[in-house]
């Protein structure tokens, strides 16, 4: 497959979608009871299109690693999801949703893909009260929105600070409804580890149960990738421990490409690295920046006094203080996209003003909050002449209210009261945009393959928004890819059964099984988590949040050999014919081991700076990125080679036809 | 900080398990309760030794994976919190640390700390949802407006994470409360009304066929739940299947 | 309505029904038991009505002993059940730090009460059927308040008195307005109102009984 065929629709932007549905193929509903289809991953995206698939008629298998459909990590999205409802009548609407999202990710996503997630991003706040999803109201009974970053209306729908929970448990009814019919079956503890291809379509796949180590095989018409992002390559970020990309990262084995590797999103306002022991990091929602304000001190010796406990934050006063991001970007003040806040922190702290013992940290501070919420408060309750710290503990009880839950998690894993003392922040992985590559269609490079939410590249281009992770893992399930999965479906009606005894199983399930024995028996030196955590380190000092050339090289070899080592020397206690955590986790480290190579490759690939691509070389005089529209708008998609290095670059030119490209500018 | 743990250790479903003491040295009390679980399985792997299974995944307290039974207590001493959110600093140097899976017979241990909850998810199957397709044509999401009291309190009966603490701290095994935290979100919401008769019979038919304990108030689960999901959610549930077998 | 008796809501309501028709029934013994400290008059009477009348002792009397026994099949039915939940004790397990141990132990103080109205049935009831249908003496209008008195002489009789309605007074502290949650009244979570009320009586109508019993041995005449 030489050329990426984007199959976009032809038409004005705002009828593509309209067009194609109107024009795809579909299949009958008498049809549809004799296709199989496997999703593999049950969060948001993978949840949602098994329901709708099945609703469809369709014989669904779903996989998860976990023991429950309901445990997938998009459990843990905080803040909101997006969508132009325009219920604020502050001047949203689709388009302004689609040219937020292209902007916001620095142009290098697909106008189609995106205004698409934008005309379907009010369904899905309709589609979620339908299915009784608690979203919070305001007094008179309708649903209330709050702001993000990089935009300028308030669109954001959410359930306090579990949004993520509460669309994933929506997902997950709709998906217990179909299993009650029998019309999905769940395979839960089990985890993908090969796509079996027949005569170059996606036949099925090779999963592991993961309780009685058994290899088994599933056969399907079609196969549905949405097992999420690989930010866990870093080790540390704020996946959940088991999240992989090993079904990605099979599936572009077998053929489907990779894209964007390199665009990972960095997340403002987690908590910071305490220490060695560090498993995972926590996020601190973005729906914080709404009310705190961020800052370092103005003074290198005043944050020398604070890294050495000699000041407090607290006590600094406020001309001694650099409201950083406010005097970077008026404009959006501290409501700038992440990327930007990200490399702001950043270069805060790189120049020696951070704030907490490793010098990596800023301050997230409420006090102006407390003042100005107690404020009113205190003259909706008739106290016309409240104290101004009868007013800060007014205030501090309406953020307790909006952030209660955030600022208890903040002071149980810090141990510092938020509410007294400035929250401390840092920059952390939280979500990857790139991933395999898809068509208008969601289908990969291997036909019959589809992939959605987190695990394709589709619709955040560089850079992704606050609460558009939600958006698209939802659009993606409920209201994409169960369309567009019957334009390839609707040629498979006469192909029956899925046969699993054949020379393609039979291989796919023997490798299978030569690469667990090859696990089982490494050399037995070093734990799986050692070599994670190596990967880990690589990855962060240079391929994080600025990459330059030199260091993206060395990132390569020094992962090559990581990779070399790790196949010679690991050690994984056990056996494989039972439940083994450690194996578990050993196939995943060998995925990420490869992934890590190519992610490097492909920042070095890319000469410019966009959205969470930060390449020093390409900067402006102010350290804004710069990025290169004339050489780069293109989407890399890479086929896979045994030796990340050497995988083969293809290009799918990015068309703007109804954006102009410009300078991201938020100032 | 130096510990002295005791731990539930068990190779399979048929084994027979028994409790294995282990001294560990080193504890930061910054640490969380699964990051020391981490350094004792890192040193029982360089000991050429099995490591402690048991589940656990986002390490944030939402995805209600992690599950342990610390000194008696699921999800150990401090209130309102999962076992990954535990830090060490609620332990003392010299501590002796109990850690159990949950004990239930519908929640069968498949190995070490690890066990089988897929009866909740049963549960849920049997009607935990409203049946509503996926069509892009229901009503505008504010076509009704629900009372914000009320959503509120469907919210927070939303809140439950599903990790089993209820039926772990209940003296019977009963899985009263979490039953009944779903049965009251949907009850409580216009949308879930609809199907409420139905819903709650066939919702405590599948708990009882689980084998789970019959409640006996003693609210423990409430006390123990990491969410504060509250006893009032089984009040409702009761009121609401005597309402559906009664007057249906 | 067949799942209704099968599920375990149901036991649940038929526990709850069945220890509510068992306090009011207490709540009428005591009335009439407390009579005897007020007036022995009054309280020959009221015995004497409640040992002849045919609608008390052909109606009231076998459903109360229905109510009874239901009450304390279902309890040690469900007990059996919930014991079987968990096969596999915890070698750890904090109970007493989340729940009180009187909401635990119900089937203890539930036993012990059962114990102690197997005295009392002996006591009281088998002399009645003894007095009425065996012996078929003639009707003694005034006897009941002498008999109530002897009862009560000797020290040990009154301590297990004592000591029964103590632990009845537990069971009743839980499950009295354990009653109200299983039936689910909106009341018992609204507001402290028979929440409170039910633990006073549970405390109230024990302490009543107790009273009796040391009021008539410290006073009795024979």
């Amino acid at each position: 497959m030489a050329v990426l065929e984007s199959k976009v629709p032809k038409g004005p932007l705002a009828d593509k979608w309209t067009t194609h549905k109107n024009t795809i193929n579909l299949v009958n509903p008498a049809n549809k009871r004799n296709i199989d289809v496997i999703v593999v991953g049950t969060g948001l995206a993978g949840g949602s299109a098994a329901a709708t698939l099945a609703e469809l008629g369709y014989n669904v298998k779903t996989f998860c690693y976990n023991d429950s459909p309901r445990r997938a990590h998009s459990i843990a999205a905080q803040g909101g999801i997006n969508a132009a409802k325009n219920y604020q009548g502050d001047g949203d609407s689709n388009f302004r949703l689609f040219y937020d999202t292209i902007k916001g990710g620095d142009y290098r996503s697909r106008e189609a893909n995106v205004h698409r997630l934008a005309e379907v991003s009010s369904n899905i706040i309709d589609q979620c009260v339908a299915q009784g999803v608690p979203f919070a109201r305001e007094y008179g009974g309708l649903l209330d929105n709050r702001s993000f970053g990089g935009v300028l209306v308030s669109r954001t729908f959410y359930a306090a600070g579990q949004t993520g929970q509460q669309l994933l448990l929506g997902a997950y009814s709709a998906l217990n409804r179909q299993i009650n019919r029998g019309k999905v079956q769940p395979f839960n503890r089990h985890e993908m580890l090969d796509l079996v291809v027949v005569n170059g379509k996606a036949r099925g796949i090779i999963a592991r149960n993961l309780v009685t180590g058994e290899i088994e095989r599933h056969g399907a018409h079609a196969v549905v990738i949405a097992s999420g992002g690989y930010g866990n390559v870093f080790f540390l970020s704020t996946n959940a421990m088991g999240s992989n990309v090993m079904a990605a990262w099979r599936t572009h084995r077998r053929g489907a490409y990779f894209a964007n590797p390199c665009y990972t999103q960095i997340h403002p306002t987690c908590i910071p690295v305490s220490g060695e022991h560090q498993s995972k990091l926590t996020l601190m929602s973005e729906s914080l920046r709404n009310d705190g304000r961020i800052w370092v001190p103005k003074d290198l010796e005043d944050a020398k006094a604070i890294r050495e406990g000699r000041l407090k934050g607290v006590d600094l006063p406020e001309d001694k203080r650099d409201y950083y991001l406010e005097r970077r970007y008026p404009a959006f003040g501290n409501l700038v996209p992440r990327d930007v806040a990200s490399r702001a922190a950043k270069e805060r702290c790189d120049a020696g003003y951070g704030v907490n013992k490793t010098g990596n940290a800023v301050y997230l501070d409420f006090a102006a909050s407390f003042l100005r919420y107690g404020k009113i408060e205190a003259l909706t309750s008739g106290k016309k002449d409240a104290t101004e710290a009868e007013m800060i503990a007014l205030g501090k009880k309406v953020i307790e209210k909006k952030y209660g839950n955030l600022f208890d998690m903040y002071y149980n894993i810090t141990d510092e009261n938020p509410y007294e003392m400035p929250m401390k922040i840092f920059p952390a992985v939280h979500y990857t945009m790139g991933g395999l590559w898809v068509d208008y269609n969601l289908q990969t490079t291997v036909p019959g393959c589809f992939a959605a939410g987190e695990a394709n590249f589709s619709d955040h281009g560089a850079n992704r928004l606050g609460a558009s992770a939600l958006m698209q893992g939802l659009a993606d399930g409920y209201f994409v890819l169960p369309y567009t999965i019957g334009d390839y479906l609707a040629d498979e009606i006469r192909t029956g059964p899925i046969a699993t005894d054949t020379p393609e199983f039979d291989q796919a399930e023997k490798d299978t099984r030569a690469r667990i024995e090859k696990l089982m028996n490494g050399a037995g030196t070093h734990s799986v988590d050692y070599y994670h955590k190596k990967l880990g380190l690589i990855m962060w000092n240079k391929c994080g949040m600025s990459r330059n050339e030199k260091e993206l090289k060395e990132a390569m070899d020094e992962i090559a050999a990581l990779r070399a080592d790790f196949w010679e020397n690991v050690r994984v206690p056990g056996s494989a014919d039972t439940k083994n955590q450690e194996l578990e986790k050993a196939g995943r480290v060998a995925d990420f081991l490869e992934l890590g190579e190519l992610f490097a490759k492909d920042a070095l690939t890319r000469n410019e700076s966009c959205g969470g691509h930060f390449r020093e070389e390409y900067q402006t005089e102010e350290g804004e990125a710069l990025r290169d529209d004339k050489n780069f708008a293109f989407v890399s998609a890479w086929e896979y080679n045994e030796n990340p290095r050497d995988a083969k670059l293809h290009k799918e030119e990015l068309v703007f036809e109804n954006v102009e490209l410009k300078t991201r500018s938020y100032k | 900080m130096k510990l002295t743990l005791k731990i539930w250790r068990q190779a399979n479903a048929n084994a027979k398990g028994k409790m294995v003491t282990y001294p560990l040295d080193g504890i930061d009390g910054d640490m969380s309760f699964l990051e020391m679980m981490d350094i004792l399985n890192e040193e029982l792997i360089t000991k050429g030794e099995e490591p402690v299974e048991f589940d656990h995944d986002c390490r944030e307290g939402i995805c209600g994976s992690c599950n342990m039974m610390i000194n008696g207590k699921p999800h150990g001493p401090q209130k309102l919190t999962t076992t990954c959110q535990l830090h060490m600093r609620k332990f003392n140097d010299g501590d002796t640390i109990t850690i159990e899976p949950w004990r239930a017979a519908a929640f069968p241990v498949i190995k070490d700390l690890i066990v089988d909850r897929t009866a909740f998810d049963r549960i849920q199957q049997a009607g935990g949802y409203v049946s509503v397709n996926t069509s892009g044509n229901t009503q505008d999401a504010n076509s009704i407006p629900i009372e914000k009291a009320k959503a509120d309190e469907a919210f927070h009966s939303a809140t439950c994470i599903g990790c089993g603490a209820c039926v772990a701290a209940c003296k019977n095994a009963s899985a009263m409360l979490f039953t009944s935290a779903k049965v009251s979100q949907y009850s409580l919401l216009p949308q879930g009304e609809v199907e409420a008769t139905t819903r709650v019979q066939n919702m405590v038919r599948q708990m009882d066929l689980e084998g789970f304990g019959n409640c006996t108030n003693t609210g423990a689960c409430m006390i123990e739940c990491p969410k504060g999901i509250k006893l009032e959610n089984i009040t409702r549930m009761n009121r609401e299947y005597l309402k559906a077998e009664t007057i249906g | 309505m067949s799942a209704l008796v099968k599920s375990s809501l149901a036991r649940k309501w038929v526990m709850a029904l069945s220890g509510l028709f068992l306090v009011i029934f207490l709540t009428q013994h005591f009335v009439i038991n407390i009579t005897s400290v007020i007036s022995p008059d009054t309280f020959n009477e009221w015995s004497h009505f409640m040992g002849y009348n045919p609608l008390v002792q052909f109606v009231a009397q076998p459903i109360l002993i229905a109510g009874l026994i239901v009450h304390f099949a279902m309890g040690i039915i469900l007990d059996f059940q919930n014991r079987k939940a968990r096969p596999i004790k915890y070698a750890n397990y904090a109970g007493g730090t989340n729940a009180s141990w009187v909401s635990r132990n119900m089937i203890i103080t539930g036993l012990v009460v059962l114990a102690f109205l197997g005295l009392h049935m002996y006591d009281f009831w088998v002399h009645e059927m003894t007095v009425k249908y065996i012996d078929v003496q003639p009707e003694d209008p005034t006897r009941y308040f002498h008999e109530l008195q002897a009862k009560f002489v000797s020290p040990i009789r009154v301590g297990i008195y004592v000591v029964s309605f103590i632990l009845l007074a537990m069971h009743l502290w839980h499950g009295f307005n354990s009653s109200f949650q299983s039936m689910g009244a909106k009341a018992i979570n609204k507001g402290d109102g028979l929440r409170k009320f039910t633990y006073a009586w549970a405390v109230l109508i024990p302490a009543g009984f107790i009273f009796i019993a040391l009021f008539h041995h410290f006073t009795h005449t024979h």
